[in-house]
């Protein structure tokens, strides 16, 4: 009964619902069951933002959780809100660029990316959502490096200009995630 | 077949066009508005037609009008805008013309909000409308689900010429899942039979009427309704079990999404040695009455978990017919019961159940 | 010996439940005829309404159907989008499509949905008896105004056609009467133009018939035509008031 709950949140605009699903495309490419519910509101830019995406081996059951194993977190109110949510030993990935403050869980594994810079030296600030999900992947290795990058591309096919941009904040925080883990 | 990552509201409209549907009338409303705006773009693609209606009142005349000349169509709508569209229903199953409508249904009452809810069980499965009529309602639990009961419902509709009403909540609109559509590309049209108005060249000349000044002409139209809908519950309930194959004392009934989060209370809940079983009605009307008496019956006790104030539960005490305690879990106004809270209820009524 | 008048095979033959003095039966008579002329009957389908002309499903001789109040055009939209080969009109009283169905009927004319409405006005409730109709005129005494239309209270009377051709969307828009021989022999010009310009695609067309109520007037027929002339016909005007060919050269879009 591995379920993999993933929630990742921020203003809205920032991306994460994009990322979520680079994250469930990535995982239905290896086979794995996944859902990926949003929350849905009637802000359409700068409300907060979130999105559960669910990665199982067999049929998902509730898609709707309100204790992910993971959360990504892109502001300081959905760290503030989510962060005490997280089950035990989960995972809680925090842009340091934008969140001022620590999360408060010990019994968790957490990361502090600076998503924001490393995303402006990949070529856009605007990247910096591929950035969490660079490091979320990279640290926990759920999905394929490779397979994520081909659906950033099949993505953003109609847009190519911002492919490589995209690609490589993906990529810089995926780095940056598979390190943190190195360094246990 | 392979499958694509979709959001619910736009493999609903795929389904349509796949089940051979050509033709949408609807009007946007949250949480349902990607269904139209994935046919204003789809449905020109392959010879069909969408039009946005001036109201959800137009819409469902709108699908009066194209199923009464014999087409295959297709409106969706949530909540309020359902409301808007009973006055039509009630005409178009006094007419008895095959239609299809989706209730992404949203909290209420009044404008209520925008987020998720089951509050539209009573009004899809009881009191649509005004006068005696049924529908047939199904409650897809996931979107391939969805999309298997968008199709069937065509195929339900035009078989017993009756309206036929898919009801998820928000999340099944907006959520995206992996889902395979059939490998036939579109089913073929709807055939108008002896009914549709299609001009009277060398035929008698046809009426699609709901108006009966003879009362006994009314009535006769009113047990004709009523005997199609008793073979309806002979010949088309569905349902789920879910653990039921050992032992349980206790027997949730959930629909919809939440039989989903049932079904993860569920399995977490064998692994600390509780086994609780599960009854999902597919058929919401008609409801399985006598499978569910039978799960009922293996159990001591049934809770009835929605994400309303408790509707579903009436047609859980009808099929209570052994008297067993029944309680009710839920929320609702945009709040979805969480898989913690459904497992709390369970343990606390396990526990009173030792006392 | 020379047949010079027959009964329309454009309506059946059962009688109808109209009022002695009424139109509506001028009315039909006219459309059942245009329809034969134009060779349309056999692939016309028609939207009878509630109010007067409900059982109209009962008198045109071709597939019809019964709509709730005030849809018979978003019934029809439905006919036409779906089977666009067919000829479709909508038969509608003042309460049915100017009260309670305004809203399907000018969205109906602004889409340019390509069928034909036939718009009954006399000026009052008649099935419902007598009751004050979006197009009463301003003192004319009904059950609900029974001290005549207040202006004041209940504002002016409604003049569909006009509201119709103020839209952008190219249509063809008239009205007629047929409180007399000669104004019966050119409305059935105009409605023939109607089914005409439907039967070519081209448009939505409209026609708008000013019809007498004996009954609930409480005068006799003649007295009746003779109220609608006088009282009716200074307020609406009679003509076309909207051709599809006035869009030509009009504003265009990219």
């Amino acid at each position: 009964m591995e379920v993999t709950e993933v929630l990742m949140a921020g203003f809205g605009g920032q991306g994460m619902l994009l990322s979520g699903k680079l994250l469930a495309y990535a995982a239905m490419n290896l086979g794995k069951e996944v859902s990926w519910l949003p929350s849905y509101g009637p802000e359409m830019r700068g409300g907060t933002a979130n999105v559960t995406v669910c990665i199982s081996e067999r049929p998902v059951g509730s898609p709707y959780i309100t204790q992910p194993t993971a959360l990504l977190v892109m502001n300081q109110p959905s760290l503030e809100k989510f962060g005490v949510r997280v089950k035990e030993k989960g995972l809680i990935v925090v842009n340091d660029t934008l969140v001022p403050i620590k999360a408060d869980r010990d019994d968790c594994s957490v990361l502090y990316i600076s998503a924001g810079e490393i995303a402006q030296e990949a070529g856009t600030v605007r990247a910096a959502n591929l950035v969490m999900l660079g490091a979320y992947v990279g640290w926990s290795g759920i999905v394929e490096k490779e397979t994520t990058i081909e659906m950033i591309k099949k993505e953003f096919a109609r847009k190519a200009k911002f492919i490589p941009a995209n690609v490589a904040a993906f990529e810089a925080g995926f780095d940056k995630g598979l390190k943190l883990r190195g360094e246990g | 077949m392979t499958k694509v990552l979709m959001k619910g509201n736009e493999a609903i409209g795929e389904a349509a066009i796949r089940a051979g549907c050509l033709h949408f009338f609807g009007y946007p409303i949250t949480p349902q508005s990607e269904v139209p705006e994935y046919l204003s773009k789809r449905l020109p693609e392959v010879g069909g037609q969408y039009v946005q209606a001036e109201s959800e009142v137009a819409a469902s005349n709108m699908i009066y009008g194209a199923a009464g000349v014999g087409m295959r169509v297709l409106t969706t709508s949530s909540s309020p805008g359902i409301s808007l569209m009973a006055e039509a229903l009630s005409y178009i199953a006094c007419c008895e013309l095959p239609v299809v409508v989706v209730n992404i249904m949203r909290c209420g009452p009044g404008l209520g909000g925008i987020l998720p809810s089951q509050s539209d069980y009573f009004q899809a499965t009881k009191g649509t409308a005004h006068g005696d009529f049924d529908i047939i309602v199904l409650a897809p639990s996931s979107v391939q689900e969805a999309v298997d009961l968008t199709i069937i419902s065509f195929e339900l509709a035009e078989k017993y010429r009756n309206p036929v009403m898919v009801i998820g909540d928000g999340m099944i609109g907006q959520m995206m899942e992996p889902v395979s559509f059939p490998d036939k590309e579109i089913g073929p049209p709807l055939d108008p039979g002896d009914w549709g108005l299609t001009g009277c060249k060398d035929r008698p000349r046809r009426i699609v009427n709901s108006l009966y000044l003879d009362p006994d002409l009314l009535y006769q139209q009113n047990i004709k309704l009523k005997e199609k809908f008793e073979l309806i519950k002979q010949n088309e309930l569905r349902f789920e079990l879910y653990n039921c194959d050992e032992p349980y004392d206790l027997l949730l009934v959930g629909f919809g999404m939440m039989a989903r989060i049932c079904k993860t209370a569920i399995d977490q809940l064998k692994a600390e040695g509780l086994n609780v079983g599960l009854f999902r009605p597919i058929t919401v009307n008609p409801f399985p009455y006598e499978a569910c008496a039978e799960a009922i019956g293996r159990s001591k006790s049934v809770i009835s978990v929605e994400m309303n104030m408790g509707q579903m539960i009436e047609d859980v005490r009808l099929a209570n017919v052994e008297g067993k305690p029944v309680d009710f879990f839920g929320k609702t106004g945009g709040l979805i019961p969480a898989v913690e809270e459904v497992q709390d209820k369970v343990r606390e009524s396990l526990a009173a159940m030792k006392k | 010996m020379k047949k010079i008048f027959a009964y329309s095979d454009g309506l059946t033959r059962k009688p109808t439940h109209y009022c002695p003095g009424c139109t509506h039966g001028v009315i039909h008579r006219l459309v059942g005829e245009t329809l034969m002329e134009l060779g349309l009957r056999e692939r016309t389908v028609g939207v009878a309404p509630v109010g007067c002309s409900v059982l109209a499903y009962e008198y045109f001789n071709c597939d019809m159907f019964e709509a709730s109040h005030g849809r018979a055009p978003a019934v029809a939209t439905g006919a036409k989008r779906t089977r666009p080969n067919l000829c479709v009109f909508t038969y509608q009283g003042d309460g049915d499509l100017a009260s309670i169905g305004m809203a399907e009927i000018v969205h109906a004319a602004n889409r340019g949905e390509k069928f034909t409405s036939i718009f009954v006005n006399n000026a009052i409730y008649g099935m419902t008896g007598g009751q004050m109709a979006p197009t009463t005129m301003p003192n004319q005494r009904a059950t609900t105004c029974p001290a005549g239309r207040d202006v004041n209270d209940a504002g002016y009377p409604i003049k569909v056609a006009e509201l119709l051709a103020t839209l952008t969307t190219p249509a063809f828009v008239a009205r007629v009467s047929v409180h007399s021989p000669q104004e019966t022999v050119k409305a059935k010009q105009v409605l023939r133009q109607a089914f005409e310009y439907q039967a070519e695609g081209r448009c939505y067309t409209f026609v708008e018939f000013l019809s007498t109520c004996p009954t609930n007037w409480g005068l006799s027929p003649r007295e009746s035509d003779s109220w609608l002339e006088q009282e009716m016909l200074p307020y609406y005007s009679l003509g076309i008031k909207k051709r599809p060919e006035d869009f030509e050269g009009g504003p265009k879009w990219k």
